[in-house]
């Protein structure tokens, strides 16, 4: 106990990060940086509801993208009639994103510490741990749980590689019957969700937090980040920078500064898409002093979401790497809703269009027509991303945009696309 | 997670996407409150049903092939 405090004062004198990436990836180098499991600190029913109140007051909120709330989300599931399930989301199905993977490969305890905690925090007796199946990650972390002795059962659930698989309505659907599509809400998994019983459903990423905030406190947490969005984050940082790689940084820190975080531009910058595939591009240079949180900032409602960061080249064009990317997107539906199933393939056919130079007006207007129509309409917000996407690259791209109306050639077009798209052979085509 | 402001108030009309097939007999039924998107998939207005349109609802809902629609004072999610 006393070396954890020590490290926790040293860790947060400084305010240094990292905070997720400085354990080890065995148990026993983990023990040694982190210290044990503080649950006895929280022990019985009044123990349970100090920790809820930790993760509360130390306002942390969710690293999967919607940002919401972590403490508000647990005593929602505690405070309900049957005994709560916790599922820990380390799917990470988002293309331009590979912080919970790198998260589970170097401190795969830090994220069950803090999903044993959670389950004590809302009184939960199981954990089911989803990972990617077709990964190594899951192997790993199979032979890590065999060297663990937690008092929660913890099943690990091996999910099928579709991007609207990692929603959590999705593994909610898998678990109990085996059916990876996202189903549609009311009720949502925090009142009714595995076998009927409240769950939890938690990011990897924010439960490495709670491990931390059990052990270090809510002031410690808060010490870096900003007053709304506090405590440090992960996040992918990709395309035309000199080290694409993931970085922990504090929540507040401007795109310029994160970018030279990863060593800088090797090439003048045109925009940078922030959030991953749901996220909006910020046009450069104008958007260089833009602080990134999980609040909605700027003029497109920009959001760090599940932290994925890509800078695109100015030589690159922007409407080309979108179109492709909403393609992409249209594929990866459940083809469950119409709007969906039918309009984002839709968008993708116009959005090509104004990218090749095929464009007329009418075909822009069509396509602002249907972004408007599809946005909101599905079971679950993957129509919504898309068209965030699509719109917010309509208008960073507006002067692109206009070249390509008028019939100029676009150099950009031919060039390597930057955005990563998984590999076919990687993609699974069932929902098993 | 749902939106805590969402206040409980009138009655709404619903639509479950998923089971949803677009037969459009909502749109028949109910033009006051459905529109019709070019697939043919019907876009409601949730807000609260008028006096008037609240049996009109009632029959579309009742009518619906695939008991994708409903009334009830619950929001699904707010846009």
């Amino acid at each position: 106990m006393t070396i954890m405090l020590e490290r926790g004062a040293r860790q947060g004198g400084s305010g240094t990060l990292p905070r997720l990436l400085a354990g080890g990836r065995r148990l026993g180098e983990h023990r040694a940086t982190y210290g044990q499991i503080p649950l006895r600190r929280f022990g019985g029913e009044e123990g349970r509801r100090t920790l809820i109140r930790a993760i509360t007051d130390a306002g942390l909120r969710g690293r999967g993208g919607a940002g919401f709330p972590t403490g508000r989300k647990m005593t929602s599931v505690a405070a309900g009639a049957k005994r709560p399930v916790v599922i820990a989301n380390g799917c990470e199905s988002e293309p331009a994103s590979r912080k919970d993977k790198m998260l589970m490969a170097c401190s795969p305890h830090l994220v069950l510490d803090g999903a044993v905690l959670a389950a004590h925090a809302v009184g939960a007796d199981r954990v089911y741990l989803c990972v990617e199946r077709g990964t190594s990650i899951a192997d790993r972390l199979e032979r890590e749980l065999a060297q663990r002795d937690d008092p929660v059962k913890i099943k690990l659930v091996r999910v099928p590689r579709r991007y609207v698989s990692s929603e959590e309505s999705a593994l909610v659907h898998l678990i109990n019957d085996g059916d990876g599509r996202p189903m549609a809400a009311p009720p949502r998994p925090f009142e009714k969700g595995v076998a009927g019983r409240p769950t939890l459903v938690d990011n990897v990423e924010t439960l490495a937090h709670v491990a931390l905030i059990a052990a270090y406190g809510p002031d410690w947490f808060r010490e870096v980040g900003t007053r709304s969005d506090p405590g440090s984050t992960l996040v992918t940082i990709g395309g035309a920078v000199a080290r694409p790689n993931v970085y922990e940084i504090s929540p507040g820190m401007r795109i310029g500064e994160v970018l030279d975080a990863a060593g800088g531009a090797v090439e003048p910058i045109g925009a940078v898409l922030v959030g991953g595939y749901f996220g909006t591009w910020v046009p450069m240079p104008d958007g260089w002093g833009l602080p990134l949180t999980h609040d909605r900032t700027g003029p497109l409602g920009t959001s760090l979401g599940a932290g994925g960061i890509v800078a695109l080249p100015a030589e690159s064009c922007g409407l080309a790497e979108t179109a492709r990317v909403v393609r992409y997107l249209a594929e990866e539906s459940a083809q469950q809703c119409g709007p969906c199933m039918f309009g984002l393939p839709a968008i993708a056919t116009d959005l090509a269009a104004v990218a090749y130079g095929r464009c007329d007006p009418a075909t822009r207007q069509r396509l602002m027509r249907r972004i408007s129509q599809v946005t909101g309409r599905g079971a679950c917000r993957h129509p919504d991303g898309a068209t965030r996407l699509a719109t917010s690259a309509l208008t960073t791209f507006a002067a692109d945009l206009e070249t390509h109306m008028d019939g100029w050639t676009c150099t950009g077009v031919s060039r390597d696309p930057m955005l990563p798209l998984p590999d076919r052979r990687h993609r699974d085509r069932s929902w098993k | 997670m749902t939106n805590p402001n969402a206040t409980i108030e009138g009655l709404r009309l619903q639509v479950d996407m998923i089971k949803c097939v677009g037969h459009a007999s909502c749109f028949e039924l109910l033009p006051e409150r459905v529109k019709l998107d070019e697939w043919g998939y019907p876009i409601i207005e949730t807000d609260p049903l008028p006096p008037h349109l609240v049996a009109h609802a009632r029959r579309a809902v009742a009518a619906c092939p695939t008991l994708a629609l409903r009334v009830d004072g619950k929001v699904a999610r707010q846009r």
